[in-house]
């Protein structure tokens, strides 16, 4: 039993929370030709069995499948993310109500086990908080993520990816913006196997503003996917979307997709999504797709650009011939790509961590 | 009492030899300058001090006070007492000129300068050269003026204070009032007395403002003539016609 698809046109795509209303992925599929399937450990083709759980911290309430706020923001729209809002055993509300001074911070952490997990955020009308998701650990996790930014509120999300090497995890990220909601999403992916994940961003009304930030390294070995999907289904919204990813070392490989689709309904809207990604070996690789479709004339602006680069060796004999050693050099150039990222993050804590990060990502 | 000492440099690139012997010594407090057609392998020279990758060294020596510079790195030549002011400086993405530039005076003094000395020092150097202070939070090089990256160049030879300043083409695209300002900042470090210098151009206007001791004539490769501030003076009358083949 096949539902048709929700969403028509150039991004078309079944939207179910009924598992079987997928078939089996094959890797056939244009939003899986990407993704290394033999590395999911079975989530594709059902034969996974996910039995396990992981740890979560922080200040949440406990939550099931049954909570009438899953599946408000997120539909899902593949078997794996279906099953995970079926069958998760634990769920985590986070209520936001006011503005909040401090972070609130969930850590996920894997026991090595196999988990679902689901994350509801529920900004409440002129609240205004940033929420921190920090990922690590080992294991293989499909988790969701739900936002439900009320009218006028301002929510910052961090997911931070710094598994071990052998996790895996699958992720949607749905952000659901009411009227002249602010929204910041900001995605740091450094560790993994694999992780693959979808944010994607809808107006409930007009005025919405949301700002998706993405930064990933991957190292030999590791598939670090990011496919983003910004729906304009109301007017005078805007969005922004600036991806950059950094890959070094044999099979490292990232994927960006940027899908933007603005609808007959979305006037006013204006859009700009940018992805930079830089080669720092000849063997790693980076694909990067965007994608823009347009169903009316009456927009403020929409536009994307994305480049893929080799590191230049010339900014290297710059640096050095000003006696700067070879490896700090380096360090300065690939922290310089991503600096136009971590300065607009605008929490220093996670910057001074961002910035540690890169340099062991970098020393290793 | 530094002392530069190239003998019989021969270099390629990608197999075809752009530079033929050339011998050359440059002492602390000298003003040598390079004088030649373009094509002529002026820049090659620069690049092949300063350890360029492109260019493979094929035969001869250069030497730092008896140090063997060719078997040193590109940052390690820089760090002996080697800068070389680039005709065409590189954009470095999201690096700070502050940062650059501190970063850079840490590698070569050997510790890093004292904050609160260091701030005024760059803000003097940079005012020096005419450079709105704004311009230390610009990132390295990027949407620079022609004029903007020599005065950037310039700044770095002030604030490293080289043994062996090599200036490559540093008055090309520059209008008068920035070729003064960047020739005082030059003037500045020859009056020291401590730093060698190698200017290399392809017009005599710049020696208007450095005047040179020593005036090579560069034609294919190697160094054809040698003479004061007065070959400077024929070149600028006769070009170089009298030292490249009639064919050409």
């Amino acid at each position: 039993m096949a539902s048709p698809p929700l969403v028509e046109g150039k991004f078309a795509r079944h939207l179910s929370r009924d598992p079987d209303a997928f078939p089996a992925i094959t890797g056939r599929e244009e939003e899986w030709r990407f993704t290394p399937l033999y590395r999911l450990r079975g989530l594709h083709d059902g034969t996974a069995v996910v039995d396990g759980t992981i740890t979560v911290t922080g200040e949440f309430e406990t939550i099931g499948p049954d909570h009438p706020l899953v599946g408000t923001a997120l539909v899902p729209a593949d078997r794996p993310a279906a099953l995970a809002m079926r069958d998760f055993k634990e769920g985590q509300l986070v209520t936001v109500d006011g503005e909040l001074d401090e972070p609130i911070s969930l850590r996920i952490k894997g026991n090595g086990e196999s988990s679902y997990g689901h994350v509801v955020i529920d900004a409440k009308p002129f609240s205004k908080a940033v929420v921190v998701l920090d990922h690590l650990g080992s294991g293989t996790h499909v988790g969701a993520v739900e936002v439900l930014v009320g009218d006028s509120a301002d929510i910052t999300l961090v997911s931070v990816q710094d598994w071990d090497d052998d996790a895996v995890h699958l992720s949607a990220q749905a952000a659901r913006l009411g009227r002249d909601a602010r929204f910041k999403s900001v995605v740091i992916t450094l560790g993994g196997d694999l992780v693959r994940l979808n944010p994607t961003v809808s107006y409930a009304g007009p005025g919405g503003d949301a700002e998706l930030l993405g930064l990933a390294f991957a190292d030999a070995g590791q598939h670090l996917e990011h496919r983003l999907l910004v729906e304009h289904t109301a007017p005078s919204c805007k969005s922004r979307v600036t991806y950059k990813a950094a890959a070094q070392g044999m099979e490292a490989h990232t994927v960006w997709i940027g899908d933007v689709v603005i609808r007959k309904e979305a006037t006013g809207t204006d859009t700009y999504e940018l992805n930079r990604n830089l080669l720092l070996s000849d063997e790693a690789r980076a694909d990067s797709v965007p994608n823009l479709e347009i169903e009316t004339g009456e927009i403020a602006g929409a536009g994307h650009a994305s480049a893929t680069g080799r590191f230049d060796d010339n900014q290297l004999f710059y640096l050095q011939s000003r006696g700067i050693p070879a490896d700090e050099a380096r360090r300065m150039v690939v922290r310089g790509f991503f600096h136009e990222i971590v300065r607009r993050i605008g929490i220093p804590d996670l910057e001074d961590r961002l910035d540690a990060a890169l340099d062991s990502e970098l020393s290793a | 009492m530094t002392t530069l000492e190239i003998h019989d440099l021969s270099v390629s690139v990608e197999d075809k030899a752009i530079l033929t012997g050339v011998n050359l010594t440059i002492r602390s407090g000298e003003t040598h300058a390079i004088m030649g057609p373009n094509g002529s392998g002026k820049s090659t020279l620069a690049y092949s001090l300063a350890g360029h990758p492109k260019y493979t060294v094929t035969g001869g020596t250069v030497t730092l006070d008896g140090q063997d510079v060719l078997s040193m790195s590109v940052d390690e030549r820089a760090r002996a007492g080697m800068f070389l002011a680039m005709q065409y400086p590189v954009e470095v993405p999201g690096v700070t000129v502050s940062n650059f530039l501190r970063t850079a005076a840490t590698a070569v003094r050997g510790e890093a300068p004292a904050l609160r000395h260091w701030v005024k020092e760059q803000k003097a150097a940079m005012a020096a050269l005419d450079m709105d202070p704004a311009f230390a939070s610009r990132n390295v090089n990027e949407g620079f003026s022609g004029g903007e990256k020599k005065r950037h160049e310039i700044l770095q030879l002030e604030l490293l204070k080289p043994k062996i300043a090599i200036l490559d083409e540093t008055d090309s695209g520059l209008d008068v009032d920035a070729l003064r300002v960047v020739s005082e900042g030059v003037n500045r470090v020859r009056a020291t007395g401590e730093t060698g210098t190698l200017l290399i151009t392809h017009y005599t206007r710049i020696l208007r403002y450095i005047q040179p001791d020593f005036v090579h004539v560069f034609v294919g490769g190697k160094i054809v003539e040698e003479g004061g501030k007065e070959l400077a003076d024929e070149l600028e009358a006769n070009g170089y016609a009298r030292f490249t083949p009639a064919a050409v």
